[in-house]
């Protein structure tokens, strides 16, 4: 065990990696000599060099594209996209030829596409958003979005192993502010949901970085026991831990820090209507960001983004109705 | 069409230095069986017998047969809807091909796709999508891990002219001249994309910028299988050469419209009555009566096939709609693409594979 922050952890998984499988390439814009925008492969160019740490040209279409060419030939390639916002421009090959592939013609595609994504210090409209709805809405491509350094680095290992596309979603908001106890070696965190909190009054469900806001909110709520329910995986979804949380509690809170229409959010809430009804005990409630554009200004992004105190301010009103 | 720019393939006119007789009959034959089943399909298109809609490379067949046809086992392909000869060459078998049209069970990809959308990875192809050219990308990065592995592979990928204004097109072309991929670009000029004609698709021939992304472009006339095999063997050899890429513009002519719908009547009939002097099959089978072929009981044997084959996949079952939601995701373990048939005798000599020559 170490004590490593989540950006820490995330190199870590892939050091590991690269060590252990030779199959393993990381292909990104500036990953090599500079490390990457937030440092993540710092060092790794030394260690294993510019051909398994490839500084690839300005080309994110061609990051996903020649992944998938890799992967079909034997190779199990982990792409960064330096920000999340960026893999609009690789949006085609990661939905239409990666995650229809399998479907289509029996040919799996073992990719690993890390999306650093997730607000909350002015980067901005396009260095702050939260795409995993896009590709929770394309079949077949699976979405995580750990919240603590050990799921940062087990669910990494996990989707690196998978034989199918993943997009690794990983919150620049907790890179260096969230530390833990990271277990050694290579472990795989399933692709389950976490209660990082149990509780009997209330549940937040959450992912991400909001999982940390939701148990902030309530970690001193007027004495309520409330639970949070980190779900970890998007697709696939944990859809018996969310139903067992909202039996246990009856009443639910779903945050996302996505825009809220459509959003992951969305879904659970869709699901709870539809098999978890009858254990309400009150209205499904959502705390997302509105639909608008990440906006750059501090007050202006902290009006939009979910903030503990309107999470808070959600789970009281609930606990009352 | 073809540029002043590009250079002309060497010896492409008189490739018969690397082709045995019974190579260039394969080539006839891998071009006949294209074209029969291509009308026997049609055929069954207009009766019913084939759902959505149907697309088909007559007048083509040159292009997809010769550049397959210079690919060993271990190379990989990434086939487009007019080049039905590629999977032919590779060892698709035609009633699996017909099922593939009619969306039966026992199709390459058991119904879950249609028309030439299919490629049989257990024989290291793998099919298109509809976003063209987004197969460039896939070949290109096929290339790079062949690089990086040090293995004398090579992959090859075929694209149209109308394709070439996509940015795929760009990232494709500038990765692979960058890192120095052993992969080869067959641009199949067709002359129109659907109904629009080269002059409003660019302004400078695609073939002419390969020099600007850093390796050689050739022009072939893509009416000549034995011409198509020749750029194609020459490109493969530089590639495993370790001398990168190649784009080969493969100038032919789509002689029936984008699809079954399409009377093409934007194409002026001069230009396909001028094309139609320059049939791909009757070409090559010119060549080999003078080389006193039995040309014609070669064809009648294909039809033959092409009949039976048609008359299995029509016998075959539907899929089961309970499948419709299965195997989204790969479960087990990813396999990798398998290797293809690969009839060329040049494979045959003793260490000819994953050597160039």
């Amino acid at each position: 065990m170490a004590t490593l922050t989540y950006l820490q952890a995330i190199s870590a998984a892939l050091r590991d990696e690269l060590r252990a499988d030779e199959r393993v390439l990381l292909m990104g814009e500036d990953i090599g000599t500079f490390g990457g925008a937030f440092k993540v492969t710092d060092g790794f160019i030394e260690e294993f060099g510019p051909d398994r740490v490839m500084d690839t040209p300005l080309a994110e279409s061609a990051i996903i594209g020649t992944a998938v060419g890799a992967a079909v030939v034997g190779m199990r390639p982990v792409c960064e996209m330096q920000f999340a916002d960026f893999i609009s421009c690789g949006f085609d090959q990661l939905v239409n030829v990666a995650g229809k592939m399998y479907y289509r013609q029996g040919l799996a595609v073992p990719i690993t596409v890390r999306l650093p994504s997730g607000g909350g210090f002015s980067g901005g409209p396009f260095h702050s958003q939260n795409p995993e709805a896009w590709f929770m809405h394309a079949p077949g491509i699976k979405v995580v979005a750990p919240s603590t350094a050990e799921d940062a680095k087990g669910l990494l290992h996990t989707a690196i192993h998978d034989p199918n596309p993943v997009c690794f979603m990983e919150h620049k908001h907790l890179y260096r502010r969230i530390r833990g106890e990271v277990p050694d070696g290579i472990y795989e965190t399933p692709l389950k949901a976490r209660v990082a909190r149990a509780g009997t009054d209330l549940v937040v469900i959450a992912y991400g970085a909001m999982v940390h806001t939701a148990l902030e909110a309530t970690a001193d709520l007027d004495g309520a026991s409330v639970e949070v329910l980190d779900l970890r995986s998007l697709v696939p979804l944990d859809e018996e831990a969310i139903l067992d949380s909202v039996a246990r509690c009856s009443k639910v809170v779903i945050v996302d820090e996505a825009n809220a229409t459509c959003a992951a959010g969305a879904q659970v809430a869709a699901l709870i209507a539809e098999r978890g009804f009858e254990d309400l005990d009150g209205p499904i409630v959502r705390v997302a960001t509105p639909d608008v554009p990440i906006p750059f200004s501090p007050p202006l992004e902290q009006a939009v983004l979910p903030s503990v105190e309107r999470v808070r301010e959600a789970c009281r009103e609930l606990l009352e109705y | 069409m073809a540029t002043d720019t590009a250079e002309p393939v060497a010896g492409a006119a008189d490739a018969s230095a690397h082709l045995t007789l019974e190579d260039r009959i394969e080539l006839l034959r891998a071009m006949l069986m294209m074209r029969g089943i291509e009308a026997k399909a049609m055929s069954l298109y207009r009766q019913g017998k084939i759902p959505g809609s149907f697309y088909d490379g007559y007048g083509q067949e040159a292009v997809s047969a010769g550049a397959a046809f210079a690919m060993a086992p271990e190379d990989r392909l990434c086939i487009l809807h007019r080049d039905l000869a590629a999977h032919l060459i590779r060892g698709v078998a035609p009633a699996r091909i017909f099922a593939q049209y009619m969306g039966r069970a026992t199709g390459v990809t058991r119904g879950r796709e249609g028309n030439v959308h299919f490629g049989d990875w257990r024989l290291g192809c793998v099919g298109m999508v509809s976003m063209l050219p987004d197969m460039m990308l896939v070949a290109t990065g096929m290339a790079m891990a062949f690089k990086l592995r040090g293995e004398q592979r090579c992959a090859l990928t075929w694209f149209g002219d109308g394709s070439t204004s996509r940015g795929d097109f760009h990232e494709a072309m500038n990765w692979a001249g960058v890192q120095r991929l052993p992969v080869i670009f067959v641009l199949e000029n067709n002359q129109y994309a659907y109904s629009t004609p080269l002059d409003k698709q660019f302004a400078v021939d695609p073939v002419a910028r390969a020099a600007a992304y850093g390796f050689l472009g050739v022009t072939v006339d893509g009416n000549d299988v034995e011409a198509v095999f020749e750029a194609t063997r020459q490109a493969r050899e530089r590639a495993l050469a370790g001398e990168g890429p190649t784009l080969i513009e493969a100038v032919t002519m789509r002689m029936h419209g984008h699809a079954a719908h399409d009377d093409m009547k934007y194409v002026p009939k001069a230009m396909v009555e001028e094309w139609r002097k320059r049939d791909p099959i009757e070409r090559q089978e010119r060549r080999l009566r003078e080389l006193g072929v039995a040309v014609e009981s070669l064809r009648e044997g294909i039809m033959a096939e092409i009949e039976a084959a048609a008359e299995e996949a029509l016998r075959a079952p539907m899929p089961d709609p309970a499948s419709a939601t299965e195997g989204v995701f790969c479960e087990g373990e990813a396999e990798p693409l398998g290797d293809g048939r690969a009839p060329w005798s040049g494979f045959a000599e003793p260490g000819a594979v994953g050597r160039a020559l």
